[in-house]
């Protein structure tokens, strides 16, 4: 009995919010990777792409409810997603446009094209700040819980209870179709399968007639559909804030370069091992080992290893590590 | 030439504002700016001397206020006797952990030497925290609501700026030497994870910084307003140019901190231009325009970016303890990035990378649009809200909003900077 409320209290307070979490930044990451993998520059703007992003959902979703529109049990969030991803599309597609098109021109280098994504991170926040302001927005409504941890206890008997959010299973579902729909994509299409070309060898690419242009907008499209599934699940999961979203990158980049950047594939394994990573060490442990262990051992303190404010250090360590032992990530990434 | 009319062009703005709103608020844009100069002078030469790649100019900032604290401000015996020295011991431990570790790595045999480093990790932390937690608990428990933690040195408080300085050269180093090989992006990134480490270790060592209840009343090199009021000589002085006293001894003491910074901005600019033109200052641009030329000539690359990461960043520490002593408080959760990070990169790139004058000049500007573009933006929208309906949402979304017009107008301005002047306003001669 003991075992299996451990289990539980492990279940529910690791292993469910990291699974919701590392899909979150396992989307996030994919962004980054694509950026990196096809237009060769890390996107210090990711963070608030999301952030406006699923500022464009936030704001439509109020629309469709003031509409009386509902998605029944489902956030009317998921209804707005498309919109959200439309208008954001719209807006990287300008930008892209207005300025990163003369740097490609220019063939400058990678580390002025970061600079120049610092630019448009000012205003993508800027205008994040100003449309919504800088306060915490709640747009999660439906059913609140697929399993409650009161439903959980009178359906089992035992003393912990587990509670499964809607919103974390709506994560985990929407990432999965998600990241199938990407992998289909770039494997069993025309644009896709350019777009990876594009990646491997930019010259053998333009030998072979593939317009960069094209692969690109693509690009740009598909990394915009990510950032706002990403940000609106993660936003529906806790809750909207623009500073957050700007601090996520930090992971979301320790992410990327620890799965490899680059490599979609290692960008999925990155967002994962983070975020086991960050939640097992910030949780308080005393729970699980008071069940696990005989009562002379039951330990006094809270078992936690480090406070939740240094969760950005735990990324931040397993960074140095996979830097220093094995600078192109765990997925042979690649390195401009 | 260029240079002249520029820095007349600045010297002008912040006239102006003396002349138009008020002398105070032109002697406080003056200070943040002379501090904001050196800031920008340390990321020049990081960035513009060197190519290195720091976005984490906020943490070495954060030290800098940190010295403060641990120089300036009077111990607290009754911690120091509660579990003082205990901490001080946990820290030996762990670095006598860290340096074990290092040793076993270099020594033990490849095979086992992974585990041995692993093994020596795990154990070091917990033994650590043994150590450290009771002390921590300790000192946090002696009267919370006024001291809370360890205190400092109660040294003078200008000893703090140099002591700022090497906090955060020492930092620096500890950084360099894990993160100087990597690539220029990586290195961005592991700076920018090491200063969001830093202000997390601010908000929550309470022992150390007393975290977010934030340590007030910092000594000041500069007499207090309230005693020069009470003075009946200064009175005297300042009714003979015609000042009332609250005014005169509030600009007194502005311009007290106006000239210490500017003091040290000049000595550290000098020393910046004669590195600059110095062999050592030609070797840097060798290094920095071509690595491998550099080293085929034998120059050690790897070590000479240690050199001048450590020298930036020191400047920035400086800069940072410089801003804590004129805030007269250290408030670990004023720190945010955009504001102590990409806005000093934002006046590096605007006033020319590579040129040190540029970094002043951009410090300041910079800084002065940072601050006036409020009230414009004030000014701006009252004109396009002018026509609305009184009592509209949203005229009072858009007046409401103004302040965040700052994040905007610095993203439009560097972008701008970049497409079109990409080498700034004073560039690299």
């Amino acid at each position: 009995m003991d075992f299996l409320n451990a289990l539980v209290a492990l279940a529910n307070f690791v292993f469910i919010p990291a699974i919701a979490y590392g899909s979150q930044l396992a989307l996030g990451a994919l962004g980054v990777t694509l950026i990196y993998g096809i237009l060769r520059f890390s996107n210090f703007a990711h963070g608030d792409t999301m952030a406006i992003g699923t500022m464009f959902t936030i704001l439509v979703t109020w629309g469709l409810q003031a509409l009386g529109v509902s998605f029944g049990p489902l956030p009317t969030a998921l209804l707005a997603i498309p919109f959200g991803i439309v208008l954001t599309s719209l807006l990287v597609l300008g930008t892209d446009r207005l300025v990163y098109r003369f740097y490609r021109e220019q063939k400058a280098k990678p580390v002025i094209l970061v600079i120049v994504s610092m630019g448009v991170m000012f205003i993508y926040n800027g205008l994040t700040r100003l449309i919504i302001g800088p306060g915490d927005q709640n747009f999660a409504d439906g059913e609140r819980f697929l399993i409650s941890a009161r439903d959980f206890k009178t359906m089992t008997g035992l003393d912990e209870g587990l509670a499964l959010k809607s919103t974390q299973a709506i994560t985990v579902v929407v990432a999965i179709l998600v990241v199938a729909l990407l992998f289909w994509f770039l494997n069993h299409t025309r644009t896709g399968k350019s777009m990876r070309a594009y990646s491997d060898n930019e010259d053998l690419a333009l030998l072979s007639g593939i317009n960069p242009e094209r692969v690109v907008m693509g690009t740009w499209i598909i990394v915009a559909a990510l950032a706002v599934v990403a940000g609106t699940l993660y936003g529906l999961d806790k809750s909207f804030k623009p500073f957050t979203y700007f601090q996520i990158l930090l992971p979301i980049f320790a992410s990327a370069i620890v799965g490899g950047l680059g490599s979609p594939l290692g960008a999925i394994a990155g967002g994962f091992i983070i975020a086991f990573s960050e939640v097992g060490i910030t949780y308080a442990w005393k729970k699980v080992l008071t069940y696990m262990l005989p009562e002379s051992l039951e330990p006094s303190g809270l078992v936690q290893l480090l406070s939740t404010d240094y969760k950005f250090a735990v990324s931040f360590v397993i960074l140095i590590i996979v830097l220093l032992f094995r600078p192109t990530g765990l997925f042979k990434g690649k390195s401009v | 030439m260029r240079t002249l009319a520029l820095f007349a062009l600045v010297a002008a703005l912040i006239l102006g504002t003396g002349v138009l709103q008020s002398w105070n608020s032109a002697l406080i844009i003056l200070n943040m700016g002379l501090v904001s100069a050196i800031m920008a002078l340390g990321v020049n030469l990081q960035w513009g001397l060197a190519g290195l790649f720091n976005v984490g100019v906020m943490g070495f900032v954060a030290l800098g206020g940190l010295a403060v604290v641990l120089t300036s401000v009077a111990p607290v015996p009754e911690a120091w006797a509660a579990g003082g020295w205990r901490v001080l011991g946990a820290i030996a431990f762990a670095l006598a952990a860290i340096a074990g570790a290092v040793f076993a790595w270099k020594t033990l045999p490849r095979k086992t030497r992974g585990w041995a480093v692993a093994a020596i990790a795990v154990a070091g932390f917990f033994l650590y925290r043994a150590i450290l937690d009771p002390a921590v608990s300790a000192i946090e428990s002696v009267d919370p609501a006024a001291t809370g933690f360890l205190g400092g040195l109660g040294l003078p408080v200008l000893l703090a700026w140099p002591v700022g300085g090497l906090l955060a050269a020492g930092v620096a180093w500890v950084i360099g030497k894990t993160a100087l090989g990597l690539r220029s992006d990586y290195l961005a990134i592991a700076t920018l994870g090491i200063a969001e480490i830093i202000i997390a270790l601010l908000k929550n060592e309470d022992w150390l910084t007393r975290g977010v209840k934030n340590v007030i009343g910092l000594p000041r090199p500069v007499p207090y307003e309230i005693d020069l009021q009470n003075d009946a000589g200064f009175v005297e002085t300042a009714a003979g140019i015609g000042l009332d006293p609250t005014t005169a001894s509030t600009i007194y003491v502005k311009l007290g901190y106006s000239v210490l910074f500017a003091v040290v901005l000049v000595v550290l600019l000098v020393l910046a231009q004669l590195a600059l033109n110095s062999p050592w200052g030609r070797m840097m641009r060798a290094v920095r325009d071509n690595e491998e030329a550099a080293e085929a000539m034998g120059k050690d690359v790897t070590a000479r970016h240690l050199q001048i990461f450590i020298l930036g960043s020191a400047l920035c520490g400086i800069a940072g303890a410089m801003m804590t002593t004129l805030d007269g408080q250290l408030t670990p959760s004023s720190y945010q990035p955009l504001r102590y990070t990409f806005l000093i990169w934002v006046m590096v790139i605007v006033g020319g990378s590579g040129n040190n004058l540029g970094a002043v000049l951009g410090g300041f500007l910079i800084w002065f649009l940072w601050v006036q573009v409020e009230p414009m933006g004030q000014w701006l929208m009252g004109v396009i809200t002018a026509g609305m309906a009184d009592g509209s949402a949203l005229k009072a979304h858009l007046l409401g909003s103004v302040q965040h017009m700052r994040l905007l107008t610095m993203g439009v301005i560097l972008l701008l900077v970049l497409r079109f002047a990409p080498r700034g306003l004073l560039p690299e001669r």
